[in-house]
């Protein structure tokens, strides 16, 4: 049976996802709201937690942007730990020494540095991409340790894993009558804040979640995130950006039609360094202020895999680091307000699953109930979740979102399989 | 119908099959290349020190100073006894294009296993060495075995999957260590699992100085050379490398051998720490056994371009330069350069490699071509 | 119409390494027609228009556009000279979109931001030209495969191209999306553009081109037009007046069914199969050729003989039901396989001859011992096959890739026949393979034919396929359509069948 082949003009669907997607976030909230009155944890929806989410969140969704603009022109970046490895240390080094602007200036210029050797790697001597990822990340590991006994050794509070703090900042803003920020000289009125300590159903969470991107809010993690949609416009909406991403979709096509494939792709490999560069520079000047060895701890793996299930666009990238963000700000704001997650998983999942099995999903409505009981049985047991357990959340969480995954993802199509030019006929 | 090949006559030609000269050629190239390549990256790490300022003059003669050391010798042999396991379990997935790259939460967790139930254990000597060895074994597998699942069934790629799996052993392993295993009754700030009895110790070679672990490492790099170049499943573990399309035409199951290979794979990986576990601390400890031996075997292996003898000769020469550090530190130079060094020698043996594979090949087609032609027509 | 020649090929000719693909070809293509280019595979279409097309030099003759003489030196001269060219292998991004697949490369705008107005007016505007309705913004995965090629068009279109070459356009459309791409070429060359494409349908051919080119092993063999030839006569033309004679043979084919496939369907792309509802039977000592132009199904039918590719139906190994055996239980139930192509499905390149040889059968208890394969064994197995088929080679130990491809074919040809297999699936099993030995593979071929085994042979070679088949079934959208006999099947006849005529019921 031949499917018919119809070339109609669609009604423009783009309305209903965005739709779909604004409901279920209210869905979300709602819950979450329930959850927080329910346990009593104010914490799970306050602005203290969503501020610190979103300083955890912002160098994982710039690892995450690092792993798309690599893969976007079709190369593997596993290398993206290494070069942030590269941005924490020569961000802490230039803003140790200059300050913290000149910080992120290095910091870029370091994961660049670390991109253009891997581009070379892989592009000119065609080694395998994986593996120049790997070898990346341990020169990038040992590397900084010998730059830090070279440089750090001696410093008041420095040495090999760890350097001089620094002593500037870069100025935090508080957003004006919405969060008690100042205006000239005189104080305004903290709008939000108020509402939230009222604490009412769905609005008290709101607040405290908009307040949390309001106060406290640093220039640079404002930057980062505007970083998301200027991703997407050039890479959709310029030339530029239309060659880099045919470069991993169909590289012969375009070759064909005129694109220099390798060009491109060192480009790609470059920025893709210095967002990496750039996300490793925020841990080592915003979110502490000193560079510290092991301070990535896997976050350019975890962008990765944001990268993974935000289906390789900038959006889904800040979607999926924003839920990194929030797990480790809970856990940095309040660890025990972490079982109060647990009752949250239990109604999602409850929810989740009658859907499904209403829907005749057997497979995924039992999944989910399933969880749905294990979240019930953990809410009711644990009252402490040991820290060395949930440090091992985001990694777990990885894991658990690429297993099931699998199915709707759309990769560029030729990322990872070396491109020799003139291959096409 | 077919051409005999031009053969050196004479004795010679005896010993010089074609066969053999055509293996040895590629060891050659290898060889070769790897040389001309560590060349390269200690000219490359020289001019790193000379640029920072240091005296790469004095790190080098450190280095070749410490060589005339015959107990830093013994102690090259016991840094490279762990590295061996290391690369060993890493080349078997590469045979396949399979990246293990979670070694390190697979060794980890093996050895606070094998640790911990050695430590219950009340056997005849060689029994229990044997039960803590299997021991290390199975949990090395079982880690793997997560990754070999999550790649088959749900089709997430072993790099990440193993990758994310090291950093949640670290955190089980602290938690099961922490709340169950650990021996409170020692005082002190250096925490162990409860120590084994001495019927579960692996005597040293040389008293202080190498275990009998090192003998292992290499009875296990001689299996592996036996089982992967000489067994039908390392032929099938190297097929599947080759062309996984011609094998699964041919019916070797990949999905099989995806999970096999996988599986011990993260068997040897449960041996890396073994030495320390059977000779050295006899326990578990976070301070006790070491770390980073898993990273470190990647590199090995891809010096050693996965095959046992490179593996050996590439583990030797990475525990020749990690038994410098404290010599360095001596004549001030900065000793991480050492670990530095040795990523650059992986890097541009795996680049030099790569091109002279390259070249070397189109060469035995010429020389194919060549000799057809001259040993006339079928 | 008119009588000027937008193109004009004056003894082309153009040689490979061991092949001469094209020799003194003439081509005249009237402005403002559609005209069509027939022949067989290997029959130097394909060659001739990527030299038309700019992506190679011809070795002799001239090339002349709208009556000048020109040279290319790649597709970007060809196209600065007007022509355009829809590969038969679309060159598209799939994730992309319509519009952004057109424009890449020539996007509109200024200092790199792309002008989507102006991109999406450009395009709207060849669209109603051709009265296509493609929705700019949908990917191009979403997009049938008739609708695909529609982009291709635009994208030369979107060029300025005003020649447009077709390879074997309709290969992969069903009737309908046939019809709209023959509505659309008419549109283009009422508005005065030119339209050059290769095929090997004749029905389709004779109802929509003007003028007709025959090309036959290398050269041009005839000019006509529709009004002046038939469809048999077109088949005769393309496949030769003669037909290689079958030889005879002095075995009798056995009672026994030896294999029998019920049923077979195969899913393909976009819903069409691959295979549709196949059945057929060797018995031993038979041989059943496939006939067929490449891209019919046999790849997809063969695949799921050896359970490569999921299917439906039947397949049944001297009695024993193989549907849901693993490729290595076929293997060991008799089935071998020739493949179709040697470097992806069938040898380890960088492997040496012996290592190839032992692929799929380092179980066997002769190739092993205990646990660990025996090298002196496969070796010695491996100097037999070199020596008895003729592989030209310095010794065992070289690698695959050394060797010429005839010889590597030669290799997994003395590999799959020394099996001694019951029923052997052979894809041109001497694809490569020079003249000589080619004559030698065959008389091994039908010694162990002699013997007993059932072969089911895939060939585009006539002499092969006549030369070997008992019976000849014909394969045509993944579906038998015909079972002949080769004593006296005639050229038209049999070049009917596989340009599409339907269908005989089979006997």
């Amino acid at each position: 049976m031949s499917t018919t082949t119809t070339s109609i003009t669609l009604a423009k669907i783009s309305m209903s996802p965005r739709k779909r997607l604004v409901m279920i976030g209210m869905s979300l909230v709602a819950i979450m709201s329930v959850t927080r009155l329910w346990t009593g944890f104010d914490n799970l929806t306050s602005s203290g937690t969503i501020g610190a989410a979103l300083r955890l969140t912002v160098p994982i969704m710039l690892a995450g942007l690092a792993g798309l603009w690599a893969e976007r022109v079709g190369i593997l970046n596993i290398g993206i730990e290494g070069m942030m490895i590269l941005g924490t240390w020569f961000g802490a080094f230039g803003a140790w020494k200059y300050g913290p602007w000149i910080g992120f200036l290095l910091a870029i210029l370091g994961g660049s540095l670390g991109g253009l050797i891997h581009a070379v790697a892989t592009i000119r001597f065609n080694i395998d991409q994986v593996i120049s990822g790997v070898v990346m990340n341990l020169l990038a590991f040992f590397g900084v340790r010998y730059l830090s006994e070279l440089v750090f050794v001696g410093q008041p509070q420095g040495g090999i894993s760890q350097s001089p703090p620094q002593s500037f900042a870069i100025p935090k803003i508080d957003v004006p009558f919405l969060a008690g920020g100042p205006v000239g000289s005189s104080t305004t009125p903290d709008a939000l804040g108020w509402l939230e300590e009222r604490g009412w159903f769905i609005i008290g969470d709101l607040s405290g979640i908009t307040r949390g991107l309001m106060s406290g809010l640093s220039l640079a993690s404002l930057i980062a995130v505007l970083l998301v949609p200027l991703s997407a416009w050039v890479l959709w909406r310029t030339s530029f950006g239309l060659r880099l991403r045919s470069s991993g979709e169909a590289p012969e096509a375009a070759e064909s039609l005129g694109v220099n494939v390798i060009r491109v792709r060192y480009i790609g490999l470059l920025i893709s360094g210095g967002f990496a560069g750039l996300g490793g520079g925020f841990l080592s000047i915003i979110s502490s202020s000193y560079y510290r060895q092991g301070q990535t701890a896997g976050r350019g793996f975890i962008g990765l895999a944001t990268m993974i299930f935000g289906n390789w666009r900038p959006s889904g990238i800040l979607g999926g680091a924003a839920v990194f963000g929030y797990s480790e700000g809970i856990k940095l704001v309040a660890g025990g307000s972490i079982t109060g997650l647990f009752l949250f998983i239990l109604i999602v999942s409850a929810i989740i699953g009658l859907i499904s099995l209403l829907q005749r999903n057997i497979k995924r409505g039992s999944t989910a109930i399933g969880i749905g009981v294990i979240a019930l049985i953990a809410y009711l047991t644990v009252t402490e979740v040991p820290e060395s357990l949930t440090q091992s959340l985001p990694y777990v969480i990885t894991l658990v979102v690429l297993a099931t995954a699998s199915q709707r993802l759309r990769p560029p199509a030729k990322a990872g399989v070396p491109y020799r030019p003139g291959g096409g006929h | 119908m077919s051409d005999t090949a031009v053969a050196p006559s004479g004795p010679l030609g005896k010993i010089l099959t074609p066969s053999r000269a055509s293996g040895l050629r590629t060891s050659g190239t290898t060889l070769a290349s790897s040389l001309i390549a560590v060349l390269i990256a200690l000219a490359i790490s020289a001019l790193m020190l000379f640029i920072t300022g240091k005296d790469p003059v004095a790190a080098f003669t450190t280095m070749i100073d410490t060589a005339k050391n015959s107990d830093k010798l013994l102690e090259m042999m016991r840094r490279a006894t762990p590295l061996i396991f290391s690369a060993t379990a890493v080349a078997i997935g590469f045979k396949m294009n399979i990246f293990n790259i979670g070694v390190e939460g697979q060794y980890l967790f093996a050895a606070l296993m094998a640790a911990e139930a050695g430590s219950h254990l009340s056997l005849p000597g060689p029994l229990h060495v044997a039960a803590i060895l299997a021991v290390a074994l199975i949990s090395g597998a079982a880690w793997a075995g997560i990754s070999a699942y999550l790649k088959v069934r749900k089709n997430v790629h072993e790099v990440i999957s193993t990758i994310m799996l090291n950093y949640i052993a670290l955190s089980f392993i602290q938690w099961i260590f922490n709340s169950f295993f650990r021996d409170d009754s020692v005082e002190g700030l250096n925490v162990k699992t409860t120590i084994i009895a001495e019927s579960g110790w692996l005597p040293d070679i040389v008293e202080g100085r190498l275990n009998s672990m090192f003998i292992i490492a290499l009875i296990v790099v001689a299996i592996f050379w036996v089982v992967v170049y000489r067994s039908r499943f390392g032929f099938k573990l190297r097929a599947s490398g080759y062309n996984a399309t011609a094998a699964s035409t041919a019916g070797i199951s990949a999905t099989k051998m995806t999970v096999i290979a996988l599986l011990l794979s993260g068997a040897v990986a449960g041996l890396v720490a073994m030495q320390s576990v059977l000779g050295e601390t006899h326990a578990y400890g976070p301070s006790a056994t070491p770390i980073q031996l898993g990273f470190a075997g990647i590199t090995v292996a891809l010096l050693g371009r996965n095959h046992p003898v490179g593996i050996v000769v590439a583990a030797l020469l990475f525990g020749f330069l990690d038994s410098t550090s404290a010599q360095l530190q001596l004549a001030e130079v900065p000793n991480s350069i050492v670990k530095v060094m040795q990523a650059i020698i992986v890097l541009t043996v795996v680049i030099v490699n790569e091109a002279a594979v390259r070249r070397a090949n189109v060469r035995t087609a010429e020389r194919a071509r060549a000799e057809l032609a001259a040993g006339g027509a079928a | 119409m008119s009588s000027t020649l937008a193109v004009e090929l004056r003894g082309i000719g153009k040689r490979f390494p061991g092949v001469i693909a094209n020799y003194d070809v003439d081509l005249n293509v009237r402005s403002g027609t559609i005209h069509a280019v027939v022949g067989e595979n290997g029959a130097g279409k394909s060659t001739l228009m990527k030299t038309l097309y700019g992506m190679q030099e011809p070795d002799s003759g001239t090339i002349s556009v709208q009556g000048s003489e020109r040279r290319f030196k790649s597709p970007s001269d060809a196209i600065s000279a007007g022509i355009g060219m829809v590969h038969q292998h679309f060159m598209l991004a799939d994730n992309l979109t319509v519009l952004e697949n057109i424009i890449l490369g020539s996007e509109p705008g200024r200092r790199g931001v792309i002008d989507m107005k102006q991109a999406r007016s450009r395009v709207e505007e060849i669209m109603s030209l051709i009265s296509s309705e493609l929705d700019p913004d949908m990917p191009v995965s979403e997009l049938g495969v008739g609708e695909r090629q529609r982009v291709e068009i635009i994208k030369v279109l979107y060029r300025g191209a005003r020649i447009l070459i077709l390879d074997e356009p309709t290969a992969v459309l069903v009737p309908e999306e046939v019809d709209e791409l023959f509505a659309t070429l008419n549109t283009l060359v009422s508005e005065g553009a030119t339209v050059i494409f290769i095929s090997h349908k004749l029905d389709e051919v004779l109802q929509v081109s003007d003028d007709i080119t025959v090309m036959r092993q290398g050269t041009t063999v005839a000019e006509t037009t529709p009004q002046q030839i038939d469809r048999s006569g077109l088949a005769e033309l393309m496949v030769g007046s003669e037909l290689p004679s079958p030889a005879g043979r002095t075995s009798t084919i056995g009672d026994n069914v030896r294999l029998a496939v019920n049923g077979l369907t195969v899913a393909g792309v976009e819903g069409r199969p691959a295979v549709d509802n196949a059945s057929l039977t060797v018995r031993a000592g038979e041989i059943v050729g496939i006939a067929g132009v490449e891209g019919n199904g046999q790849y997809e039918l063969c695949a799921a003989l050896l359970g490569l590719l999921p299917s439906k139906g039947t397949v049944a190994v001297d009695g024993k039901d193989l549907t849901k055996a693993s490729t290595r239980q076929r293997h060991d139930a008799g089935l071998a396989y020739i493949p179709f192509d040697r470097h992806r499905e069938g040898l380890m390149l960088n492997a040496p001859l012996w290592e190839n040889t032992l692929l799929g059968r380092e179980d066997e208890e002769q190739f092993s011992r205990g646990p660990l394969v025996d090298a002196a064994s496969i070796r010695s197995y491996t100097v037999d096959i070199i020596e008895r088929f003729g592989v030209l080679t310095p010794d065992e130990s070289t690698p695959a890739f050394a060797l010429s491809g005839g010889n590597q074919q030669k290799l997994i040809v003395g590999r799959t026949l020394t099996t001694n297999p019951g029923v052997l699936v052979a894809a041109h099993p001497t694809r490569g393979i020079d003249v000589g030995a080619q004559a030698a593979v065959w008389d091994e071929i039908r010694r162990a034919r002699d013997n007993g085994m059932a072969v089911l042979l895939v060939s585009a070679d006539l002499e092969e396929l006549l030369g070997l088949s008992d019976t000849i079934a014909v394969m045509f959208d993944g579906q038998i359509t015909a079972t002949l006999n080769p004593d006296d099947v005639t050229a038209s006849e049999l070049g009917s069948y596989m340009t599409g005529a339907h269908k005989e019921v089979t006997s």
